[in-house]
């Protein structure tokens, strides 16, 4: 009995009765406990970045020491500047926004229609289509494109790249709209097309005004996506049109194979997708379990 | 399994936005244009070129299922199944264990709540390929980071990646670290959408615990661990950058997955053909899985 009335206080909204010393020591050893348990599940996730961002600011003496140098004393940024310097790292990471921001942009211009449609057509089997698509490795669209691409003598060009990475952009917009619209009311549409609107007038002055959060969600994801892709841009790209992982891992861990370096560059790539993250947090969730629970 | 549920809606509502279908379809139609263009075609090109001997550079010659029955007798390549497999159960099976144990967590409110859901999220968005690379580092038998905790805790020094009994077990490890989190969402949502009422009962009645949560919590979270299941299967079963950063399929071909020696053949020794066959049959494989596991999700459905 006394461990159901423990256990329900910890959960429960507010326990304001009275308690005994007993009680009081049990549940704080609870708390204790599952303070721990917090700590073990959060601590891999932050330490690996935080590792990160410590070979990134010491010089390779320490990188290599053993036992390892955690603190950097004194940090130095050397190693940024020499990843700029010695790299067309400024070069690789325009390549990378032009690529996600345009394959992004083009997928939202024709993701965004094509979801409304497919939510208002209740045309669920073309969102099997888009998980079968979702479920092919993306090798497999490679090998054709690669091919095509050498015929028409695109390969190298940042234009086979967004090409390429609309196969990335593309089914995460039409999915996360189609599940988007489908939770807006339609009385409203209903009454737009009552009184003579067009569906195209409906959509564009009813529906998508009331979309914005679920675009900022798909935009998002879909640039994350594409930014996070690494074989596109190894396979397709030239030595001037690499994207920032293609870049980072062809060109860093060939050349130069120091710790320091590799370990900025790294943090240069991933920087920006954890500050768009950390800045949407809950529409990220919200659009990742949604269309997981759809899925 | 999807004709039943779309049909419905639209007969309760006669005909209104049906009469309309031919206007929604116009507005579906440029993204069909694109999925055919960069994602049908392909599939189609892959079932053509996968019956022809063809090397980039020279003729292809028609072989007709040739390539396939080769892969049939190719060691290499069945042994790149079984990698596969060993991989993905790796895979699947511990970041749902912790997923669903992290959801239990963070679906309890507590100070700081927040932001440390953000910490726990982060390794999901992370670049792939940024965070294999540290890994690789981290893995280091002489200067890296893991062997020195593993001193501390009076453990003998590993050779992780390095090692062809260790390597994939190490691989998964970087795996349960980047996509936990994502397992951790979808059940979280699952836990979110729970009802209040049978808990307070079962509580009256003097359930504990551990019998509230195997008899309430579990049967009406199934249906979303299953939903995590399944992409977390077709994740696994994709795996590529991780594996290719940090082991390139080695040592030898010990962490060679289909992935991988699909890569290899395609992009290494333009290969088309044969890899064009692999594809296929991979494909067959991820989609036979994911109907596996959908059919399971099916079941759990009517359980609960």
């Amino acid at each position: 009995m006394a461990s159901v009335a423990s256990a329900s206080s910890t959960t429960a909204l507010s326990p304001r009765r009275r308690t005994t010393g007993r009680t009081r020591a049990r549940r704080w050893l609870r708390r204790v406990g599952f303070g721990f348990a917090v700590a073990v599940i959060v601590s891999p996730a932050i330490l690996v970045f935080l590792w990160m961002l410590s070979l990134s600011l010491k010089n390779e003496i320490d990188n290599l020491a053993y036992p390892p140098v955690f603190i950097p004393a004194p940090p130095t940024l050397a190693n940024y500047t020499q990843v700029f310097a010695e790299n067309a790292m400024g070069r690789y990471f325009l390549n990378s926004v032009i690529v996600s921001g345009c394959a992004t942009l083009l997928a939202l211009a024709v993701g965004v229609p094509a979801g409304y449609g497919i939510a208002r057509l209740q045309a669920a089997r073309t969102l099997i289509l888009i998980l079968i698509a979702r479920m092919t490795p993306a090798l497999s669209f490679l090998i054709p494109l690669f091919t095509v691409f050498q015929f028409l003598g695109l390969n190298n060009t940042l234009t086979a790249l967004v090409i390429t990475h609309l196969v990335i952009t593309v089914p995460i917009v039409v999915y996360v709209m189609a599940g988007y619209f489908e939770t807006l009311p339609r009385e409203l549409e209903e009454a737009a097309l009552i009184d003579g609107g067009s569906v195209w007038t409906t959509f564009r002055y009813v529906a998508l005004p009331l979309a914005r959060p679920g675009i900022v969600v798909g935009t998002i994801l879909a640039f994350i996506f594409s930014w996070n892709n690494f074989v596109f841009g190894a396979v397709l790209a030239g030595r001037a049109t690499r994207t920032l992982p293609a870049a980072v891992y062809n060109v860093l861990t060939f050349e130069q194979l120091a710790w320091g370096p590799l370990a900025a560059a790294a943090i240069i790539v991933t920087l920006p997708v954890l500050l768009l993250t950390v800045f949407i947090q809950k529409e990220i969730v919200v659009g990742l379990t949604a269309g997981g629970v759809k899925a | 399994m999807s004709a039943l549920p779309a049909a419905l809606p639209v007969a309760s509502r006669p005909g209104f936005f049906r009469r309309r279908q031919r206007s929604y379809r116009l507005l579906t139609l440029p993204a069909l244009l694109v999925v055919a263009a960069v994602i049908v075609f392909p599939w189609l090109f892959t079932m053509y070129m996968s019956a022809f001997d063809w090397k980039i550079g020279s003729v292809a010659h028609f072989v007709g299922l040739g390539n396939y029955t080769g892969l049939v007798t190719n060691q290499r390549f069945l042994e790149a199944i079984a990698h596969t497999f060993y991989f993905t159960a790796l895979a699947v099976v511990f970041p749902l264990l912790l997923g669903t144990l992290a959801a239990l967590i963070f679906h309890r409110n507590f100070r700081g709540r927040g932001v440390l859901r953000a910490i726990f999220t982060m390794p999901m968005m992370a670049t792939p390929v940024a965070v294999a690379l540290v890994w690789t580092m981290m893995f280091h038998p002489q200067q890296g980071v893991l062997n020195y905790l593993l001193s501390l805790v009076g453990l003998p020094p590993s050779l992780w990646v390095y090692s062809p009994t260790l390597v994939i077990p190490s691989l998964v490890l970087v795996e349960i670290w980047h996509w936990t989190p994502l397992v951790m969402l979808i059940v979280l949502g699952g836990l979110a959408a729970l009802p209040t009422e049978p808990y307070e009962s079962a509580r009256l009645d003097g359930a504990t615990e551990w019998q509230l949560f195997r008899h309430i919590t579990l049967p009406l979270i199934a249906p979303f661990i299953v939903v995590a299941a399944v992409i977390r299967t077709i994740d696994a079963v994709k795996a590529f950058d991780t594996i290719y950063v940090i082991s390139q399929g080695g040592p030898g071909t010990a962490s060679e997955t289909i992935n991988l020696y699909l890569y290899l053949q395609a992009f290494a020794f333009y290969n088309v053909g044969n890899a064009s066959a692999v594809v296929v049959v991979f494909f067959g494989i991820i989609l036979a899985l994911a109907l596996l596991l959908l059919h399971v999700r099916q079941r759990t459905k009517w359980a609960a």
